[in-house]
């Protein structure tokens, strides 16, 4: 699972009302390089939550990768910013679509339930008593 | 063979041995990939070569989620069946998978999905398959999750086989309750096995943008690709020139199955989605006796 996924997930659980974020807890992530492409980081940037992305970058063990605040979208899409080995984008780009946890847990920030991944997969599947009516 | 709903639980048909025909069968492969390509279609995503962040709901193996990542879309894919997504780990597919079922609804924030596809999958929320399952909650939970997650404007295309018109009817009345505009797009309708039914949803209050697309083989037209020449053949009179043309007569056959006869029963072909070779001169003529 990519950070890009884990910052849409939220828990679904009976008696939670926001269910997020989810807390992550790692027990191994590996880097898998893609192209970047910044069209599409120039489209979902508006839709992230900076301060999840963040929090789960360090879980992920790479707390220096994105700064607490999010920066503007001037320094983001920067003219030859893709290029430059260091530049913000680069930075979002390794955090969102770079960065796979392959084992560790999802845990509800108001339940405390606890969510396992499993090779990559986290099991959302909820018990009969904690689905919604 | 009945169909998969009635035999028995998702999780529970979908096991090692049923997974792994979707990586072995090309059939199955095959006629999972032009789904989803309609389905795509279906979606109208914009024109703009943008990747877009996409939800395959029931993604089972991947075989739709690599439709997708050809398109070179983002997208996430969650199925109830841990063997398919094993399937889908070892094919390596580009999108992130999540174990998850559809019906308790879907876990994701307001807004996030640029669209949503699913590939013969939401038929299984018209069972009831525990006796905890009550498909009407389950349909609601579902629509109304997926209607939250997805941005405004956005589509979502809903490939279902219906086991009668109830079914469908309780689809599409279930959709429009969670506040979708759009209904179903039947492909091949005179076909039982080329047949498919799209539910189309948008999100959003109606607008001219959610108007239905049409249904493929509605009219008549042919399921090959070479859809140019199909036109040009109705209007065009069949010619029968030749030098022994008039001493000859057209002889009927045993079952007054001549000429008029196999023309009928081509067009009846042509309607469902079958490949049938165009109309000529030589169509129905009998060979040479000393052939």
């Amino acid at each position: 699972m990519r950070l890009l996924t884990h910052n849409f997930l939220a828990s679904n659980m009976k008696g939670v009302s926001t269910g997020y974020p989810l807390g992550l807890e790692v027990v191994k992530s590996t880097i898998k390089e893609v192209e970047l492409n910044a069209d599409f980081l120039r489209g979902i940037l508006p839709k992230l939550d900076w301060r999840a992305l963040a929090a789960a970058t360090s879980a992920a063990g790479y707390p220096d990768l994105l700064p607490a605040e999010q920066p503007s979208e001037a320094e983001f899409f920067a003219e030859g910013a893709a290029e430059f080995e260091d530049s913000p984008i680069r930075r979002l780009h390794r955090a969102l679509l770079e960065i796979h946890i392959d084992e560790g847990t999802l845990v509800c920030p108001e339940s405390g339930r606890t969510f396992p991944i499993q090779k990559g997969v986290p099991n959302m599947i909820l018990h009969e008593d904690e689905v919604r009516a | 063979m009945p169909r998969p709903e009635v035999q028995a639980p998702p999780e529970i048909f979908y096991n090692e041995v049923e997974a792994r025909k979707y990586t072995t069968s090309s059939r199955i492969i095959e006629i999972q990939a032009r789904i989803s390509e309609r389905a795509l279609e279906l979606l109208a995503l914009p024109d703009d070569g943008v990747p877009k962040m996409l939800l395959d709901i029931g993604c089972g193996s991947g075989l739709s989620g690599e439709t997708l990542t050809e398109h070179g879309h983002h997208w996430i894919g969650c199925d109830i069946s841990k063997s398919m997504l094993d399937v889908a780990l070892e094919r390596e597919t580009e999108g992130d998978l999540l174990l998850a079922d559809m019906g308790e609804g879907l876990g994701l924030r307001p807004g996030v999905i640029d669209g949503a596809i699913s590939i013969s999958a939401v038929q299984w929320l018209c069972n009831a398959d525990k006796s905890s399952h009550e498909p009407r909650l389950r349909l609601k939970a579902f629509f109304g999750s997926l209607y939250r997650c997805l941005a405004r404007g956005a589509r979502a295309v809903l490939q279902f086989y219906a086991d009668n018109v109830k079914q469908s009817e309780m689809l599409v009345s279930f959709a429009m309750r969670a506040g979708f505009a759009g209904g179903v797009v039947i492909d091949w309708p005179h076909s039982s096995k080329a047949k498919k039914s799209y539910l189309v949803l948008t999100c959003g209050a109606p607008s001219v943008n959610t108007s239905l697309p049409k249904g493929k083989g509605q009219d008549g037209e042919a399921c090959s690709d070479d859809d140019d020449d199909d036109d040009s053949d109705d209007d065009q009179t069949v010619g029968t020139y030749g030098r022994d043309r008039m001493k000859k007569r057209q002889k009927v056959n045993k079952n007054n199955r001549g000429k008029d006869w196999l023309l009928r029963k081509k067009e009846q072909m042509r309607k469902r989605g079958r490949d049938v070779p165009a109309d000529t001169k030589y169509t129905g003529r009998k060979r040479k006796s000393r052939f």
